[in-house]
């Protein structure tokens, strides 16, 4: 998408000042992302929570991995760092420990935040820093090719799975509740207004915040198994998924046939960072 | 004044790091460096830094990183199988140009080892662990002592030359209990980090200087950067672009030369007029120094040379300490490594280079190097 066709105003109402020009390095635009992807949404999304919340720029930290969600902090005008594959919430962590003045958001992928960086995930949830991590789930390694990850859907085809994948994907949502992260949403690269409250929602909330973002890979994933154009990629998704309004009360993470979007759940505990500071030095 | 205290060597590092401002620790436990975290682990909340135990090391050094372009002076410790596993991010710390600490309590290896015996076999390792082409900063200390200021030495190079620094000291010395004088701080001046000034609009992160060194933007500054592993142009974005890439890497590379003189430090002992030199680091050299008294004692000439910066190696002094001998020995506690470079450094010159190598487990001892020594003169 070049500068010039970057729409101005949102599809909900457009009357909240929110020009996303404001928060992008312009200089870099053509971005990179192959039409029809849903990073870009999830970008905007991002960004348009960030306007609401009137985060200073100069106070934002945006730190990604590596694969195509990884390339989306550049073309933020913040703090960003684009870091090694799989170590975004690690190298998130010492950040936001050094500096508890910033505000620290993870953009990450399946691959990226599930398969090479799972355990810094787990540890991160069961820790309960105040980051936010926001996971854009294509199901595939995008960047690379289209290798299966570990989100790939049952029986589906991959570079790395010529005869359809055999391996059950995970329920990133399940595995941060799990995990024992205090906030857990998912949405859909359908409802960017509804996303955008939901990034907002996991920004506000003191603690460690997971965030699935069901985005879609229609260039790769979608050709190699005849899912359709873009549209039709995230039509499918919604039938699959239960969309409803979003509320601010954690809901039923699986409903029958279905996967829940919006709030999935939330905890109470005390902020790591806080914790840490309340200890006081050690007793000699 | 001097302030002497017992210490042990993991320990004079803790109080080494706190000393030149070290504010962030984050690390994984591993025999034989897991002291250096439990006394951070202590140390740290009284100087309202922070200490986190991460999940593997992966994450400890991707969490240093992290701390340290939030602006904080900070390091992790290890042992060999974990600094294998941060080796990517020190990668990214060298291409970021990210001032970062990490102590290397060598013990036996590979893989797993002997985690309780000492070692000096990854002192390559630390030259060219990672992949890609960068300089690296080995500090080798030989005493409990010179862990504390080669430590501190550590951050200053680190901060002001913005470069992940190794220090490497062997199991022997880490758990070693000597005296130590803790009024023995090294001095800070010209070591810290240079802060970027003026325009935000028109900084270029990665510009080219006179010293190679780029000043650093912190978030919070309003400079508002992007700071990625990507071979980057001088604004902070990836290029592909081939005199962009030759550049950006390039000047990694000749920011350790230019500054070779400020990250150097050796010692030369009885080097002029011997007819053998002993090169030696770490506590391998300790052996050296009492080989060479007993050498000295029975009229050879002798004299050693100890690089406490091990990379980049201070060829012109090592050059210079060798004029007279017609014999150079290497002891080390591995099965040749340094022996290799100093092989390469001599090669022009009509010297007899050999080697002593120890990879039991076991230090080499004095009488050892005086055996070789002797043996080495009759050959």
């Amino acid at each position: 998408m070049s500068k010039e066709n970057i729409p101005l105003t949102n599809n909900e109402d457009g009357a909240d000042n929110f020009d996303i020009r404001d928060y992008l390095r312009l200089d870099l635009f053509p971005h990179f992302m192959c039409p029809g992807c849903g990073h870009g949404i999830a970008m905007r999304a991002l960004l348009w929570a960030i306007h609401e919340l009137g985060i200073d720029k100069n106070q934002l930290a945006v730190v990604s991995g590596i694969g195509c969600s990884g390339r989306i902090s550049a073309y933020i005008d913040a703090n960003t760092f684009h870091t090694t594959h799989g170590r975004p919430i690690a190298f998130a962590t010492g950040l936001k420990l050094a500096r508890p003045d910033l505000h620290v958001i993870v953009v990450t992928g399946d691959g990226d935040c599930l398969a090479i960086g799972g355990n810094h995930l787990i540890h991160a949830c069961r820790r309960n820093l105040d980051i936010t991590c926001v996971m854009l789930n294509n199901e595939t390694y995008g960047m690379t090719g289209g290798q299966v990850s570990p989100t790939t859907s049952d029986d589906r085809f991959t570079t790395t799975t010529p005869t359809g994948n055999i391996e059950p994907a995970f329920d990133p949502c399940a595995l941060a509740e799990g995990a024992g992260a205090t906030f857990v949403g998912r949405e859909l690269t359908l409802q960017c207004p509804s996303l955008k409250n939901l990034i907002r929602e996991g920004i506000s909330h003191p603690g460690f915040s997971f965030i699935e973002v069901l985005s879609d890979c229609t260039e790769i994933y979608g050709r190699k198994n005849d899912l359709g154009e873009s549209a039709e990629m995230i039509m499918k998704q919604k039938s699959a998924y239960r969309s409803e309004n979003y509320g601010l009360e954690p809901k039923e993470m699986f409903q029958p046939g279905t996967v829940s979007t919006g709030i999935l759940h939330k905890g109470d505990r005390v902020e790591y960072g806080e914790s840490l500071r309340s200890k006081g030095p050690a007793k000699t | 004044m001097s302030k002497l205290t017992n210490l042990q060597g993991n320990r004079a590092c803790v109080l080494g790091a706190i000393e030149a401002g070290c504010r962030f620790f984050a690390g994984y436990p591993i025999t034989p460096s897991s002291e250096i975290a439990e006394n951070m682990a202590k140390e740290l909340p009284a100087v309202a830094g922070t200490f986190v135990q991460m999940e593997d090391e992966l994450a400890s050094m991707a969490a240093v990183i992290g701390a340290s372009v939030g602006g904080a002076r900070a390091m992790t410790a290890t042992s060999g199988p974990g600094f294998s596993l941060m080796q990517e991010n020190i990668g990214y710390a060298a291409m970021t140009e990210t001032p970062c600490v990490i102590i290397n309590v060598m013990r036996g290896g590979p893989s797993t080892g002997m985690p309780t015996r000492p070692s000096q076999a990854d002192i390559m390792q630390a030259r060219w662990g990672t992949h890609g082409d960068y300089s690296a900063i080995l500090l080798t200390p030989w005493s409990v002592g010179e862990i504390y200021t080669e430590t501190q030495r550590a951050f200053g190079l680190s901060e002001a030359l913005r470069v992940p620094v190794v220090v490497a000291f062997d199991e022997s010395i880490a758990h070693l209990v000597e005296s130590v004088d803790l009024a023995s701080a090294v001095s800070k001046k010209g070591m810290i980090r240079k802060k970027a000034v003026g325009d935000n609009k028109s900084f270029a992160p990665y510009a080219v200087t006179d010293d190679c060194i780029p000043p650093m933007a912190l978030p919070g500054d309003g400079f508002r950067t992007h700071t990625t592993g990507l071979t980057h142009g001088e604004d902070g974005f990836p290029t592909q672009e081939p005199l962009a890439a030759e550049r950006a890497v390039g000047r990694l590379l000749e920011k350790i030369r230019v500054n070779q003189s400020r990250i150097e430090r050796y010692e030369s002992s009885h080097c002029a007029g011997a007819d053998i030199v002993i090169v030696a680091y770490g506590i391998t050299a300790r052996a050296a120094c009492l080989a060479q008294e007993q050498l000295q004692a029975a009229g050879i000439q002798c004299g050693v040379f100890r690089p406490q910066t091990l990379w980049p190696f201070p060829e012109l002094a090592f050059r210079k300490s060798i004029e007279s001998a017609g014999h150079v020995l290497v002891p080390e506690m591995n099965a040749g490594q340094l022996l290799v470079e100093i092989q390469r450094l001599a090669a022009a010159s009509d010297k007899s280079v050999a080697g002593l190598n120890r990879i039991d487990g076991e230090n080499i001892s004095p009488s050892m190097i005086v055996e070789r020594v002797e043996a080495f003169l009759d050959e």
